[in-house]
């Protein structure tokens, strides 16, 4: 396995992406550190202990190439994703900006723009928060989207401005046996406010991989609610990594939903890096066939006053395999840290499988942290309940499968959003009972 | 069979966990009766009422029970539903985000759809459940929230016999539908059972106490003990048993038995 692994990056990094027009030199700089890192790297196996439960293997034998051509898309394919409360979207097709699909509403101190368009603008925000939370020096997958970076959606909002309406960043996977390296990033400035919706798609069933890096700074006092949607082809892979950094009296609000690709894994880190800070995070995977769907979260509270809540659930049917590990680390100085996280995991057949390990890890003395986990079964008592009014088994078994899973999703504070997974999961949990 | 009979149970015999609880049940209700069944606890009076409702825990070691004619024992939970029998139960479960309103629209169409009868939208039916709601004084907020989550003693009965006014069964078996209320809800689920009541469909009061009796006179009073009914007879059997207790049927149980 592990000389399947190797071979994968000598593989991979002959194909480094060209470098965007005009690059600046920190970008080239930053990209030839990443391409540096990745050659000294290893990609993880199941002896790394945080892929314990994860064989990326598969990944390692299928050839993916970022593709040379941008494919076309009609307008109309995009009907099924799009949004309609965002004031803008911005598209990417297999990893580059699409102007034609975007829409960027104009609006006073928020800038919604592709790389590309930031660094010929010379917007020194980006310079500045770009590779700054996720270095891409540590780890492969982040180092291998790092060294690829050529672009990438960008949403810097200036202090004190209310981006009111939500942003949609729609990463669409359009050409087959593809592999694209999507970069986000997001910057709140102090007492700022907006929505980010990150959307992953994808318009084939064949296999592909997303190894897509977002990076959010929540300046002081500043609040972002972000949505994270992973809804690729359940032949996909995708790797997504997520790293939060949140300065004094900040709000991160997030809600990442996994309904797609055959292995996902989703790294999110919130740092707290001021006082005060205020975390709700959650998440759901929601996945049948063969589907591994794994989410590794880990908060660190590092300075004094700091919340956070975090509900993660898994719904598993078929042989599916899904993997939460959430680490909450309360530093020594993190005194007053109040801390409650929920790994709640429902299991629709004897073959699905689910391997939940919440961690808390308490250096501070004067905190409120718990944490819990549940693994089971639809309980019994209520499908009797609800056959006992009428309902077929079936009937019974996705009302509460919903039920359930729509306790996450009802968290997504956009209604046709809300709507749409809904009714995802009501397509799915059908579909599993009648298998 | 006899005339207008909707619910002949003969010998039953039923376990859980291979212990026999019901030990040959006898009982005849027809159409427009009111039956009470007490009991000391312990004697299977909820038993008798899970396993007619098909309740899974239970297993039917013999005997049967007609429904209308039809074997209930070999329907599944949902068709005994379909075909008009009703337990409301003694404790309801709570199914969070299940939303009251959605499930009760949920059945009510799944009901009505079996028995050949028109489904209501949303719209339709929230005219529809407003009546209901005022009968049994139920605050319409009640329908947004989860389904008895957080819900009272009180308001898990009263969503209960909502239940029961909503899919109009023809035989409603209420298990302890008063415990736990006090006297203000005892009248409302009482009112509400009594302005329930038709020529056509009969209800079966399981009851530990008398109190409910008040309300809802019942045609037959039974008496169960260990897993079988030992005494029937009349409203006034309530009362004496009130009085009495019930270790004296018991005893004259016993010495006919013996005789």
């Amino acid at each position: 396995m592990d000389a399947q692994a190797e071979s994968y990056l000598e593989r991979l990094l002959p194909g480094q992406a060209g470098a965007p027009a005009s690059s600046p030199s920190w970008l080239t700089e930053l990209r030839a550190r990443a391409l540096e890192r990745a050659n000294a790297l290893r990609v993880p196996t199941t002896r790394d202990e945080d892929w314990r439960f994860t064989d990326p293997s598969p990944l390692y034998k299928v050839v993916l190439e970022a593709p040379r051509q941008a494919a076309q898309v009609d307008a109309g394919a995009l009907e099924p994703w799009l949004i309609p409360e965002a004031a803008s979207r911005l598209v990417f097709v297999d990893g580059s900006f699409a102007p034609g699909l975007s829409s960027i509403r104009p609006e006073s101190g928020v800038v919604v723009a592709p790389l590309g368009r930031t660094l010929s603008e010379r917007d020194e925000r980006v310079q500045d928060a770009l590779a700054r939370i996720v270095s891409g020096t540590d780890e492969a997958f982040s180092a291998v989207n790092t060294a690829w970076l050529r672009d990438g959606a960008v949403v810097l909002v200036s202090r004190e401005r209310d981006a009111r309406d939500p942003i949609h960043l729609l990463f669409l996977s359009v050409s087959e046996r593809s592999a694209t390296y999507p970069r986000s990033l997001v910057v709140a400035e102090r007492g700022s406010c907006c929505t980010v919706v990150e959307d992953y798609v994808s318009l084939h069933s064949e296999v592909g991989l997303t190894n897509a890096v977002s990076e959010i700074h929540v300046g002081e006092g500043a609040s972002v609610r972000h949505v994270r949607l992973q809804r690729e082809g359940t032949a996909a892979f995708h790797i997504g990594t997520c790293g939060v950094r949140v300065a004094r009296d900040g709000r991160y609000r997030s809600v990442s939903i996994a309904l797609g690709a055959r292995l996902s894994r989703y790294n999110l880190q919130v740092v707290q890096a001021g006082e005060g800070t205020d975390f709700d995070i959650d998440g759901l995977a929601l996945i049948s066939g063969r589907q591994l769907a794994d989410t590794h979260s880990f908060v660190d509270h590092a300075l004094p006053h700091g919340r956070s809540r975090q509900l993660h659930k898994c719904v598993v049917g078929d042989a599916a395999h899904a993997v939460f590990n959430g680490k909450i680390l309360v530093r020594p100085g993190a005194q007053r840290t109040d801390s409650a996280q929920e790994s709640r995991n429902l299991l629709l057949t004897q073959r699905a499988q689910v391997d939940t390990k919440p961690q808390l890890e308490i250096f501070a003395d004067d905190v409120k942290c718990g944490h819990g986990a549940t693994v089971g079964q639809l309980d019994a008592e209520q499908v009797f309940y609800l056959r006992s009014r009428g309902l077929s088994e079936s009937a019974a078994r996705d009302l509460l499968t919903f039920a359930f899973a729509a306790q996450v999703v009802e968290r997504i504070a956009l209604p046709s959003v809300v709507r749409r997974l809904e009714d995802a999961i009501v397509r799915r949990t059908q579909k599993e009972s009648r298998s | 069979m006899q005339r207008n009979a909707l619910l002949e149970v003969r010998g039953l015999t039923a376990a859980v966990a291979g212990v026999e609880i019901l030990k040959g049940i006898e009982l005849t209700v027809r159409a427009g009766e009111v039956h009470a069944i007490m009991g000391p606890n312990g004697s299977g009076k909820s038993t008798f009422a899970k396993v007619l409702a098909g309740h899974p825990a239970y297993e039917v070691t013999g005997g049967d029970a007609l429904f209308d004619g039809k074997s209930l024992l070999r329907m599944a939970p949902e068709e005994r539903a379909r075909a008009g029998f009703f337990l409301a139960f003694q404790y309801p479960v709570e199914m969070p985000g299940v939303t009251n309103s959605s499930f009760l629209r949920l059945a009510y169409n799944t009901v009505q759809g079996a028995r050949g009868r028109d489904e209501l939208d949303p719209l339709e039916f929230d005219d529809y459940v407003q009546d209901k709601l005022r009968l049994l004084q139920i605050d319409p907020a009640f329908l947004e929230r989860s389904v008895n989550e957080g819900f009272s003693g009180g308001e898990k009965k009263r969503n209960e016999i909502l239940q029961m006014a909503l899919l109009e069964p023809r035989l409603a078996i209420l298990d302890e539908a008063d415990s736990g209320l006090d006297i203000d809800a005892l009248r409302i689920v009482a009112n509400g059972v009594n302005r329930l009541r038709t020529p056509d469909n009969a209800v079966v009061l399981v009851t530990h106490y008398q109190r409910l009796l008040n309300y809802i006179t019942p045609d037959y009073v039974h008496v169960m003990d260990q897993g079988r009914i030992i005494k029937t007879g009349d409203s006034q059997l309530a009362l004496e048993l009130e009085r009495r207790g019930y270790d004296w049927v018991a005893d004259e149980y016993r010495a006919r038995q013996a005789a």
